[in-house]
């Protein structure tokens, strides 16, 4: 065998009394894609972090190329020639994509040709990036391809990827495939984080398992199946899903013709969107990110109470310019994308966060009964799996996967009428997202009507009695779940349904 | 290059040093300082550290002080978290002077002959009218014109001192006091009633702690004070959960506008018994430096006046016994915030040298 690009070798890292990595080694060859598979917390981002240079370890060495190499800062790391696309981005709201690249390197390079290497990068890879808008605009999905973008610059000779594809949609997802090999192929190592078991069985050539900080296997993909990788993963194999034929009652939210102008100009406008969710069912409705989800939402929660009031309908009560503590009062509970700084307030506890959407332990003259909080935040605590130190560690403190199952346990717990959620398990690894496609569909069988935005299809094809499509700031009609397809839902992430938009290029390439 | 790293967790031992630590710092500057000017160190650093606490009355005069300027920064803490930024608190302060200190001069022109005691909870309430609707201005020009409240509430601080201004030179000029810019003595019905008899301290003190511990409550005990501070840190999520943003900008000024209020009230009809254009002395702009100091907390509040109180009567002191230039003691003062501030920082920051490092990096 070669002399391995990168070798890891007794590395351990502890925060305080948590062992994040426990002695673990991991040998990446050159020109190798090797998944580093693991749930939420097994130790994977600290794990890259290490080999980044973000997080020193208490102990072990690294080996680049076979010989000991310090990597003490990002920039140590950066000169290896090791890139990383992380979980959490780092870009500046404030500033267009091409000026936050151009902040990452020399101060020779002119802006222009920044811009100018961001589109044929972008081009190149097939990557949907616009380097002239602010980021402050862009929506999830949109900021990981700038990321992804900003890594290639740099010409690579280990790419780290932390869960690459969770927003991207199906072609792109194999469009992305075809880059990685191609950036492989080139010689290029790739270090893929991810808990997607058949991603990694079509995409990896080796793979390293972790369970609690430490290594539990190495195995290559071509060997294993999907249940094999994932009894290595959780150490047991995920709970199936049990679905019942959908009990429909009366409409319970509906949106007629709904039209929004954009707040500023790199938003989408909303157009002629109608779609109605009966209570006892699911409706789904995919789309590649920043084609007017988050207007959308907006406009459901409350968020933006610009819509003609009989625009939206809560069982028939026209509530479009009602306000979101309001629409809660109705019934209708929402669950954000963000879930820090939206879906919870980074610096308070999760019990002072469970404040933000539930009453249940306020007294007279809104007193808080403190007890009573706790107790609530410690319940959906231990019922959604949420590992946190307790219903007084601040919401910053949890992982991001943790923080979700907190944030829909908080909303689910409420027992609402009407439920809107955004990426529900994105970011959450397989056992809890399983958990929560469970908590969604009992939620259905008991009655409510669920509305699921999502960018993962998978999981709209698990979950949605029918779905819808959004492009371009429009609604596509609705097709049962059983008519759906990978290829058609595609094709109309595209814009390409009878009186759709067409393709949404002609939006996201250029400001509006 | 030098960079603030967090720490993970703060050593809890320093924690609990850091105010001795930043307290040896000051005395040391400050030594070399008053010794360089060719003072007594050791005499000087006691009229700041030690008299402002030695005996009753120098106690209770500290007492004095602190009720304005715990009033002010109560109200100040409760905007700052709130992400509206009061720097008016000496305007608000000013017109409750005048509300309060123009009821006391009513009740003596009338010679009404009321107890001390039902005159306080009117002055409170004067007081807070007064300020609040000062700060009302403020809210309404934030809330439905969008106007910065750092501008409109610093410039009517300007607004109320002209006001008191042509109040005692015109209106309400005492026509026995000889054309100063004073209104008569309030008669003794206003006094504010005082703790120990013979000593200025007055109930406002008490009742400056009272609002304390009210503030607390009201801030971490209940839901209107805890939706208040999530719009500072969280707009979004302040919008998520359906928090009004405007309420938030009532409830704050007009909350801070009147705790101001009252202490211009108590000012006025406490240890002056008269308005005259020096009502102020800045207490609502030290108030914003107490509520930094005090961590935008109510009891942090407390701390932070005592702190602030000791440096304005030591400087007092120093400039009368041993003739230290004012300005010194603003140094001294700055000396001690900085050094309180600094070693604050450094216990939940990690100070590292970084770019040598990236310099010689391959």
């Amino acid at each position: 065998m070669s002399v391995p690009r990168l070798e890891l070798r007794h590395v351990t890292k502890r925060y305080g009394d948590v062992v994040a990595n426990d002695d673990v080694a991991l040998t990446v060859a050159p020109g190798e894609i090797h998944a580093v598979l693991g749930e939420n917390g097994a130790g994977k981002s600290t794990l890259m972090k290490v080999v980044y240079g973000a997080v020193a370890p208490d102990a072990g060495e690294i080996l680049w190329d076979g010989q000991p190499a310090e990597v003490r800062t990002p920039h140590d790391a950066r000169a290896l020639g090791i890139a990383m696309v992380f979980q959490h981005f780092s870009l500046f709201d404030s500033l267009t994509v091409a000026e936050n690249v151009w902040l990452g390197l020399s101060r020779k390079v002119a802006l222009r040709d920044v811009t100018e290497r961001i589109r044929a990068k972008a081009a190149e890879y097939g990557l949907d990036v616009d380097p002239l808008r602010p980021v402050h605009v862009l929506s999830v999905g949109e900021r990981q391809r700038v990321e992804i973008v900003r890594a290639l610059l740099a010409d690579p000779r280990l790419l780290i990827l932390d869960e690459p594809t969770a927003v991207l949609t199906p072609q792109a997802v194999d469009k992305l495939f075809e880059t990685l090999r191609q950036v492989a192929a080139s010689g290029c190592s790739i270090l893929y984080i991810s808990h997607k078991l058949d991603e990694i069985l079509e995409l990896c050539h080796a793979c390293t398992v972790l369970r609690g900080g430490r290594v539990v296997a190495t195995c290559d993909p071509a060997q294993e199946t999907t249940a094999s990788l994932s009894r290595m993963m959780i150490g047991a194999e995920p709970p199936r899903l049990e679905r019942r034929a959908a009990k429909l009652g009366p409409v319970a939210l509906s949106v007629e013709r709904l039209a929004l102008p954009c707040h500023d100009r790199f938003g989408v406008p909303l157009e002629d969107v109608s779609l109605e969710v009966h209570a006892g069912e699911i409706v789904g409705i995919a789309g590649v990110s920043g084609n007017g989800q988050q207007e959308l939402l907006a406009a459901l929660s409350g968020e933006d109470p610009r819509a003609d009031a009989g625009a939206i309908r809560l069982f028939g009560e026209p509530i479009g310019r009602t306000g979101a503590a309001g629409r809660r009062r109705r019934g209708l509970h929402f669950v954000p994308e963000e879930r820090l700084g939206r879906g919870a307030v980074p610096s308070l506890s999760l019990a002072t966060n469970m404040l933000l959407t539930r009453q249940e332990a306020l007294r007279a003259f809104g007193w808080i009964d403190r007890a009573a909080l706790r107790d609530q935040a410690s319940g959906v605590l231990r019922r959604y799996w949420v590992k946190a130190a307790g219903p007084g560690a601040v919401a910053r403190s949890l992982s991001g996967g943790n923080l979700q199952k907190y944030i829909v346990g908080r909303e689910l717990d409420a027992v609402p009428k009407v439920l809107v959620v955004a990426q529900p398990t994105w970011g959450v690894d397989v056992g809890a997202a399983a958990q929560i496609h469970a908590e969604l569909l009992r939620l259905r069988d008991a009655g409510a009507a669920v509305l699921v935005v999502s960018e993962e299809l998978e999981e709209l094809f698990a979950l949605a009695d029918r779905l819808h499509v959004i492009a371009k700031g429009r609604l596509s009609p609705p097709l049962p779940a059983a008519d759906a397809t990978v290829e058609r839902i595609g094709e109309w992430m595209s814009g390409l349904w009878a009186g759709g938009p067409g393709r949404p290029e002609a939006v996201a390439g250029g400001p509006a | 290059m030098i960079r603030l790293d967090v720490r993970p967790t703060p050593s809890l031992a320093m924690s609990v040093l850091s105010p001795v630590i930043a307290l040896t710092v000051t005395v040391t500057l400050g030594g070399l300082l008053f010794l360089a000017l060719g003072k007594e160190p050791g005499r000087v650093l006691s009229m700041f550290l030690f008299e402002p606490f030695n005996g009753a009355r120098a106690l209770t005069e500290l007492g004095l002080k602190c009720t304005p300027l715990i009033l002010c920064a109560l109200g100040l803490g409760l905007c700052f978290r709130a992400n509206v930024w009061n720097i008016g608190a000496e305007g608000q302060f000013l017109m409750g002077a005048i509300t309060g200190g123009g009821l006391a001069l009513w009740v003596t022109n009338a010679q009404l002959a009321l107890s001390p005691w039902a005159f306080f909870p009117l002055v409170v309430l004067a007081g807070a009218a007064g300020g609040a609707a000062w700060a009302g201005i403020v809210a309404l020009l934030r809330d439905r014109f969008h106007a910065n409240e750092i501008l409109v509430s610093l410039m009517l601080v300007y607004v109320a001192d002209l006001l008191l201004s042509w109040l005692v030179f015109g209106p309400w000029k005492d026509p026995r006091g000889f054309n100063f810019p004073q209104t008569v003595n309030f008669s003794a019905s206003t006094e504010i009633p005082r703790i120990v008899p013979g000593l200025r301290l007055h109930w406002g003190f008490v009742f400056a702690l009272v609002a304390a511990i009210l503030m607390w409550l009201f801030m971490f005990r209940t839901y209107r004070g805890v939706r208040l501070q999530i719009g500072g840190p969280a707009p979004a999520a302040a919008r998520y959960a359906g928090f009004s943003a405007s309420s938030a900008i009532w409830t704050t000024l007009l909350l801070s506008g009147g705790l101001a209020g009252i202490a211009g009230a108590f000012e006025a009809v406490g240890p002056m018994g008269q308005l005259t254009p020096h009502v102020a002395s800045g207490y609502g702009f030290t108030a914003v430096i107490v509520a930094f100091v005090g961590r935008l907390h109510p009891i942090g509040a407390l701390l932070g006046s005592v702190v602030l109180s000791a440096l304005v009567i030591g400087g007092q002191l120093a400039q009368s016994r041993v003739g230290l230039p004012a300005s010194v003691s603003g140094v001294f003062q700055g000396i001690l915030l900085l050094s309180l501030l600094a070693c604050d920082t450094l216990i939940h920051h990690r100070l590292r040298l970084v770019g040598w490092s990236r310099r010689t990096a391959p």
